[in-house]
This record gives structure tokens, C-alpha cells and sequence, in this order.
């Protein structure tokens, strides 16, 4: 447990991902079985523990503690965990420590009845930096800014360290199909084993991603090196169905599922479309709420995730609908390695001989290609595109094969027109890890009122901390630190006298800004060193852009 | 005794302890500027608080002053004093006031655990006993010194190719922090920030080894890759840690035990050592000098009001001005 909560701290302050994968990658090489697959299911998200809520150690410490001594604690340290784990009274010698794997297996072994006597005992036994570690681990709040990509990236560099062939997307295909604590990973990571079989079974297949591509950017690509679709606003799914018992054959007839884009099985809420999934094949599509072929709201489709309970009701005011784009394997034939063109017209040939004798063909259709000749006419079709359903394109490189992660190059995603503001910089402050001793983060604010009559104040309407590069910093710092009027903690203001073009997503009502307004995903688009501050626009423009 | 807006006053000896403001006779426990302030009369204190005071703000710090060995006890006024060891800084004592029969101890600030810098903190038997409070609430219980040292040598395994630099403050904690890198068997140069070195070099001349220190400016930023820095707290996040090769920032604090304030100052390795007495030592210190009556300062002072009330000692706050809470 020593070494688990030791990674936890580290990795809760190291900000930067190589700082982090290396920690993450050292603790796999100086730890033994099973503990070390222990601590990758806790940082993959993959142990749920719901015996042990913050009630239940509320309870725990007010027998031990002077609940006024705590309610100053707590109130000075502001989280439960870390305020128990700090004032835990210790018993030295009480136990001996637990090691990692015995709390998972001890917690899932216990009946709910005795797990408040069992994390008790752990208590008394680990240190400050055990407790805090115990907590967070069996309330489910790690935190420790590790996404379960990045997990699997230190398995990849660990396997490398010991001579493997392996990448993420090697790592990420075997995924699925292991469980912890993932002996199996770390024995063919370690050259001891070959690399776990897991062809056969009906698991999620790591999805291909796309990356952002904006406007400009399109004037390097060739429009006829690609193929466009409309970007659905749904959500991703991937589409397991083994009715005939097919993808190699060993598992039962029947087994069906649907994952979302990072492999949790949501099946469960949609019964209607598992139910009826009565073919042999792994798809790519989107899940939508489709009414009388119309694609509704995202709102409606929000109706129906994380259910556990569906009523027939809700089947049937809210209809759930796939839409395919792709197709992984047919029968057992593993499709990703072709073309993506190729791989199309395999989709719509099973598509025509598939849907006509499924119980899905009412509820399954293809995202139609979008053909165009030049990027002037994509753009035209993409401006013209504002029905709901439809959040912009996709870009697909006819030539792609289907690989797993986000590789730079063959799919694009091209949001909708993104809003652009001209803003005035305000305050800044300091960045985080890199860029800590830099003023890379800015409140910007617009005018209220006409600048120039000068009885125009300037209302924060947002903050952005990305879009510029490296040299572009260096002179944002600089003028930050050359223009400060004033100082609040780590915060500067700073004379109104530099202009930000502002790219943003959308508009909304908000509270949190004095001028009601928040912007989302603002970022930075452009620096207007040559803009005057007064011709930055004013608040009235951004609120004539809100959606309503 | 007198609370006064000039700090602590002893009537019958005609003098204050640690006072904030200018004043004719000063008794000083040490050398943070919160305690020990230039321009008075007369001061009172250890000779290595008086060489600390002389370095820090010059030979004219005081119109006279009068060193005093721990333990002799020295008439002044009505009153007799003597200095007691308080193990928080070089020079660093209790003032220990006698008057008819009656003793009261200023403590200063003071820590229990081993120092390798300054003499261990003696307890005093005594009637009142006046104690900082900096980190008076039980989450706060450092951890053992050598563990965090260990965090530091271990980062500095891990990410050979970036430069470590370490915020501590100038007067004790750089000095406590050089040693217990020593103890743990680091004998490669450390680096330090030029407004560090002053205070180094006393330390070395009041017969504390601090190794092989050498000025950031003799190195080239390659050079520092996997090198130990140290430096001021208000340095380690700003342009000046530019020099070092991929910086990893930490500090050594008492406060780094608390995640937010080590996320507050942008530490990515938080190492928890203190010069002031946490919850434990605290809490110990009030049953090991047995004063029935307890005057608690800077900090925290409710929650340890609070716990000495329960274990039957008459505790008040004593709301002395220009303290830093923040301590040193
Ligand atoms: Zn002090
Ligand atoms: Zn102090």
C-alpha cells in the first residue's frame, strides 16, 4: 500500500504526462504481482467499491476524534478524505500494514455489515499518506489526473524498457479482453509469456479517433484523398453482435453489446437495440433518438443513458436509432486493415443483404457519404448544415486503415463555424507544471458601454490559458509583466492594452460572470498586437450570439 | 506581563520579548524577522541569535547588545532571566522569567524533533507557559524528516535530467534541509540561491557543516540537470528557476502537509519538514512543562485552546500583533 499511495502523491502534483508516465511506469517495474495489476485497475477506473461512502467514514472518525477539533480541521484542510486521513489517530504496532491487493480483495470479499471494522483497522495500520491513498481508493475519488490512455501508454513504454514490441494501440487491443489484476498483461510485457489471446471473445475493439481540423488548415489537404460524412450528435458506439456465435466461434450463441467510445458496455439501458442485434459482426456507428427518421435533440437521448430501469414508455417516446459508419469485422474476417473505401463498400453490401431480414432494419441506417469536389463547396455544404443532429463533418481519408488511438492525419473532425470575439486581456496568472512560471492564463473582458467616450467599462467574459505557441508566450509573459497595474495573490491585472481574438464554441446564460455570459471552450485564436483595445467588441455583440 | 501593542511586556524587568516595534530593552528568542526586529536599545538574546541579527541587518541592529549563554541566568530588574534551548533555529530560545517565586517561559517558536543545526529544545517546568500555536490543529503531524528527504532523493533518481530546485526559507530551513541531505548520505555539491548564502556561511562559522555549496551562477543549465537547488520560496516559481533544466519544483514546509496550499504554491514535490512543533509536540510540551496556565500565539490558537482546556489548564489566546502565521 506504501508504494501505491507513494504513486498517487506523485502523481496527484506531477502536471506533465511524461513526468507522470514515467512514475506510472516505475511502480509497474518495482512492483510485485498482483499488486502492481491492483494499482492499474484503481488508475484505469477499473475498481468500484460501494460499500464504503463518505457517511460511513464521517461515522468512523467521529468515534475516534473531538468533533470540534475536526470541524476546525476539515474546515481548514476542505476535503474529507485528505482532513480524516491527516487526523487519523494512529495506533503504532496496532496491525501491520495492508498491501494493496488485500484491501481490493478484502473489500469485495466483506459484506457491507463489516467493512466499516475492516477500513478501521487499515486505518490504523497506514500512514497519513496510506489513509489518504485507502480513502480515495474505496470512495472512488482518485483524481490523480491519469486518464486510462495513459495508463495503458506506461504499459507500453514499460513493455518497450524490457525489449517488447509493443505500442498503445497493442496494449488497447488486448484490453478488453483481461481483467485484474492483469497478470497475464505483465507477463507478456516482461517477455515471460506471449501475448494474451483474446481474439475470440466478444469485446470492445479500441476505437479510431479523429483529431480537430479547422479552415484553414484544409487548403493543405487534398479533397480528393478524402471522404466526408456528417458528424452526428450522438454519441459514439461500438456495435458487438455475435448472434451466430461467430468472430472465431468459441463463445455462446446470442451474446450482444454495445460500448461507448472508451469501452463501457451500455447495453444495459438500450434492451431494445441489444435485443434485436441478431447478426454477426463488430460496427462502428452513432446512437441516436430518431423519430420517423429525424434525428432529435441530444436532450432526448439523455433521457435514456445510465437507466437502469427502462420502461416501456420510454422505449417508445424515445427511440433509440444507430446510425453505421463503419465496420470492423465481418463474421470473423478482421476488416480493419483495409482501406477505409474498401472498407465502406463492404458496409454497404452488409448493409443491403443484412438489414432487409434483421429485426433491426427499422432501427439501423448508414450515414450517408457526403460527396463534394472542392473545399470551397464542403464548406458551403457545412455552413448550410444547422439542423439538430448535426454537429459538423467528419473527414476520412479514403486510403486509412482502421487503427486504434488518434493518429495524426487520416480522420478529421470539423466542428461546426466555431464564434469569435475580440477581447481585451485583463488579468493573468500564472500556468500550471511547464508553464508555472509564465503568465499563460488571461481573463479577458469586452466593453460595456461605447469605448470611445470613454465612459466604457470593460466585464470579464471569459478566461483561456491555450492557442498560442511557445514564442508567442514568451511575449505574453513579457507583456503581462511590463503592463501590471496591480497584484492579488498570484494574479496580475493588467493595463486594458492588448486584444485577443477569441475563438468559442458557444454562448450561455451564466452567473459566474459579471456579464452573465460564459463562453464555452473559449480559446486563444489570434493576438491583435496591432488592435487598439478600444476596438474590441462589446458585450452587447457576444450576447446576440447566444443560442437560445 | 503585559500584552502591548509593542508586543509582550515584563513590568518588573522593564523589558519586552520579541517585541515588533522598536523599544529600549528587548529580550529576543531568535532570528525570524517576525521576532527579532532592528533599531531597538538594548537587546538580549543567544550569541548566535546576535551574529544572525548582525548579519541580517548590519552591525548597527541594536544600540547595544548583550549575549547570554543558554542556562545562566543573568538579573535584570526585578527579574531574573535565563535562555533555554527552543531546537527551532540556530540560536534559537525560550526566555525563561523568574519573579518572585514565579516563572513564566516565552517559548518563541520551537519544534521537538532532533536538529542537527540548533540544540534541542529543552522543557521547563513553570507557572505560565506561553507557546506558538503555528500548526495547532491534529492534521497537522510531520512526518519523519528522513522520509521526505528520501521523496527528494528518490525524484531526483527518476528524473535524472531536471534540475530540483527546493524552496526553503533562508534562515533555518536551508540550513536544516543541507543537513539532512548530508545524514542521508548526500555529499554531491548543492546549489544555492545567492540570497541563501549569507546565512550559510554564518552557520558554517557558528560550527555547522553544511559540505560543498556552491552559487547557481559557476554552473551552465546542462550542468544542472539532477542537481539539487535551493532557494527562496518566492524564487521557485518565477523567472529565476528558468536557468535550471526542466525545473521540479518543491518545498520543504510544514504546510506542505495540506494538498491545497502545495497546489496553491504550484509544488510538484511537496516535502514536509517543519522548524515548528506540530500537533503531537505541542500537545506533549503543554503535559511536559506542566504550567497550569497556558498563553498560546500565532496560528491556530482556538484548537489547542480547546484540547489544554480538557486537559485542565487554564489557555487563552494572546493576540500579539505582527506575527506571521505563515511561519518561518
Ligand atoms: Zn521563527
Ligand atoms: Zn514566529
Amino acid at each position: 500500500m506504501k508504494a501505491f499511495a507513494m504513486l498517487l502523491d506523485r502523481l496527484a502534483f506531477t502536471p506533465g504526462r511524461l513526468g507522470k508516465l514515467r512514475l506510472i511506469e516505475a511502480h509497474f517495474a518495482a512492483t510485485p504481482d498482483p499488486d502492481r495489476g491492483y494499482a492499474l485497475a484503481a488508475l484505469t477506473g477499473g475498481l468500484a467499491f460501494d460499500a464504503a461512502k463518505p457517511a460511513m467514514i464521517r461515522a468512523l472518525v467521529a468515534t475516534r476524534v473531538d468533533a470540534a477539533l475536526f470541524e476546525w480541521s476539515y474546515d481548514f484542510v476542505g476535503d474529507l478524505a485528505e482532513t480524516v486521513a491527516l487526523i487519523w489517530p494512529q495506533r503504532p504496532g496496532a496491525n501491520r500494514e495492508p498491501e494493496l491487493t488485500e484491501v481490493v480483495e478484502g473489500l469485495s470479499a466483506a459484506k457491507k455489515t463489516e467493512v466499516p471494522a475492516l477500513v478501521e483497522r487499515w486505518l490504523d495500520a497506514l500512514d497519513a499518506n496510506g489513509r489518504w491513498a485507502l480513502l480515495k481508493l474505496i470512495t472512488g475519488g482518485l483524481r490523480v489526473g491519469v486518464s486510462a490512455r495513459l495508463a495503458k501508454t506506461a504499459l507500453a513504454q514499460f513493455g518497450a524498457g524490457n525489449g517488447q514490441t509493443v505500442d498503445v494501440g497493442a496494449v488497447e487491443e488486448v484490453w478488453h479482453g483481461l481483467t485484474p489484476p492483469y497478470e497475464a498483461l505483465f507477463a507478456w510485457l516482461e517477455g515471460r509469456a506471449p501475448r494474451p489471446s483474446v481474439d475470440s471473445l466478444a469485446m470492445f475493439r479500441p476505437l479510431m479517433l479523429a483529431n480537430p481540423i479547422e479552415a484553414a488548415e484544409l487548403a493543405g489537404l487534398d479533397p480528393a484523398d478524402y471522404a466526408a460524412e456528417w458528424k452526428w450528435d450522438g454519441i459514439r458506439v461500438q456495435i458487438v453482435a455475435r448472434a451466430d456465435g461467430g468472430l472465431g466461434g468459441s463463445l455462446g450463441q446470442g451474446e450482444s453489446r454495445l460500448f461507448s467510445r472508451t469501452g463501457d458496455d451500455v447495453g444495459g439501458a438500450f434492451p431494445d437495440l441489444v435485443g434485436a442485434l441478431d447478426f454477426d459482426a463488430v460496427l462502428d456507428g452513432e446512437l441516436l433518438v430518431c423519430r420517423d427518421g429525424v434525428v432529435a435533440p441530444f436532450n432526448d437521448l439523455q433521457q435514456r443513458l445510465n437507466r437502469k430501469v427502462v420502461t416501456a414508455k420510454m422505449l417508445a417516446d424515445y427511440p433509440a436509432f444507430l446510425r453505421l459508419y463503419d465496420i470492423l469485422f465481418e463474421g470473423g474476417e478482421d476488416l480493419r486493415p483495409l482501406p477505409f473505401m474498401e472498407r465502406r463498400r463492404r458496409l454497404e453490401a452488409w448493409h443491403a443483404a443484412t438489414a432487409p431480414r434483421s429485426r433491426m432494419k427499422d432501427r439501423m441506417d448508414l450515414s450517408p457519404l457526403v460527396p463534394f469536389a472542392s473545399w470551397d463547396e464542403l464548406t458551403a455544404l457545412r455552413d448550410g448544415a444547422r439542423m439538430a443532429g448535426i454537429e459538423g463533418l467528419m473527414l476520412k481519408r479514403c486510403d486509412s486503415p482502421y487503427v486504434s488511438g488518434r493518429p495524426k492525419g487520416p480522420w478529421f473532425k470539423w466542428k461546426r463555424g466555431a464564434l469569435t470575439l475580440d477581447v481585451v486581456v485583463m488579468y493573468a496568472q500564472r500556468g500550471h507544471g511547464k508553464r508555472s512560471s509564465y503568465y499563460s492564463d488571461y481573463t479577458f473582458g469586452a466593453w460595456r458601454g461605447d469605448p470611445t467616450d470613454g465612459a466604457a467599462e470593460l466585464v470579464p467574459v471569459g478566461k483561456a490559458y491555450f492557442g498560442f505557441t511557445d514564442a508567442e508566450l514568451l511575449r505574453l509573459d513579457k507583456w503581462v509583466r511590463d503592463n501590471t497595474i496591480d497584484r492579488f495573490g498570484p494574479v496580475r491585472q493588467v493595463r486594458p492594452g492588448l486584444v485577443l481574438e477569441v475563438a468559442f464554441d458557444s454562448v450561455h446564460p451564466s452567473t459566474r460572470h459579471k456579464s452573465g455570459l460564459a463562453m464555452r471552450f473559449p480559446r486563444v485564436h489570434r493576438i491583435r498586437w496591432d488592435k487598439p483595445p478600444e476596438e474590441a467588441d462589446r458585450v452587447e455583440t457576444l450576447a446576440a450570439m447566444v443560442v437560445s | 506581563m503585559k500584552v502591548t501593542p509593542r508586543g509582550l511586556f515584563c513590568e518588573p524587568g522593564g523589558f519586552y520579548v520579541d517585541p515588533t516595534r522598536a523599544v529600549d530593552r528587548a529580550v529576543v528568542t531568535h532570528g525570524h524577522a517576525d521576532h527579532a526586529r532592528p533599531g531597538h536599545g538594548r537587546v538580549l538574546a543567544t550569541p548566535g541569535t546576535l551574529a544572525i541579527m548582525a548579519a541580517r541587518y548590519g552591525p548597527e541592529m541594536a544600540a547595544a547588545t548583550q549575549p547570554l549563554a543558554y542556562g545562566e541566568p543573568l538579573r535584570v530588574g526585578d527579574v531574573t532571566v535565563h535562555l533555554a534551548p527552543a531546537g527551532h533555529i540556530l540560536g534559537s530560545a525560550q526566555a525563561v522569567l523568574e519573579y518572585r517565586g514565579s516563572r513564566i517561559v516565552v517559548s518563541g517558536d520551537y519544534k521537538r524533533r532532533l536538529d542537527a543545526t540548533c540544540a534541542a529544545f529543552e522543557p521547563v517546568p513553570c507557572d505560565v507557559f506561553v507557546t506558538e500555536a503555528t500548526f495547532g490543529l491534529p492534521v497537522f503531524r510531520h512526518p519523519p524528516d528522513g522520509e521526505e528527504i528520501g521523496k527528494l532523493l528518490d525524484s531526483l533518481r527518476l528524473f535524472p535530467e531536471r534540475g530540483h530546485v527546493v524552496g526553503v526559507y533562508a534562515l533555518g530551513k536551508c540550513q536544516r534541509v543541507i543537513t539532512l541531505l548530508r545524514a542521508a548520505g548526500y555529499d554531491a555539491p548543492i546549489y544555492v540561491h545567492g540570497a541563501l548564502t549569507a546565512l550559510c556561511d554564518l552557520y558554517e562559522a557558528e560550527g555547522v557543516a553544511l559540505g560543498d555549496l556552491r552559487p547557481v551562477t559557476v554552473a551552465t543549465k546542462a550542468e544542472m540537470a539532477g542537481q539539487i537547488v535551493l532557494a527562496p520560496p518566492s524564487a521557485i516559481a518565477d523567472r529565476w528557476a528558468r536557468r535550471l533544466p526542466d525545473p521540479l519544483t518543491a518545498m520543504a514546509s510544514g504546510w506542505m502537509r495540506v494538498r491545497a496550499r502545495a497546489r496553491q504554491r504550484g509544488v510538484e514535490l511537496p516535502l514536509v519538514i517543519s522548524d515548528h512543533a506540530d500537533w503531537d509536540e505541542l500537545t506533549q510540551t503543554l503535559d511536559d512543562v506542566g504550567a497550569p496556565e497556558v498563553w498560546v500565539t500565532h496560528g491556530r490558537e482556538e484548537a489547542l485552546i480547546h484540547h489544554a482546556a480538557g486537559r485542565g489548564y487554564r489557555a487563552r489566546a494572546l493576540a500579539l500583533v505582527g506575527r506571521d502565521e505563515e511561519g518561518q
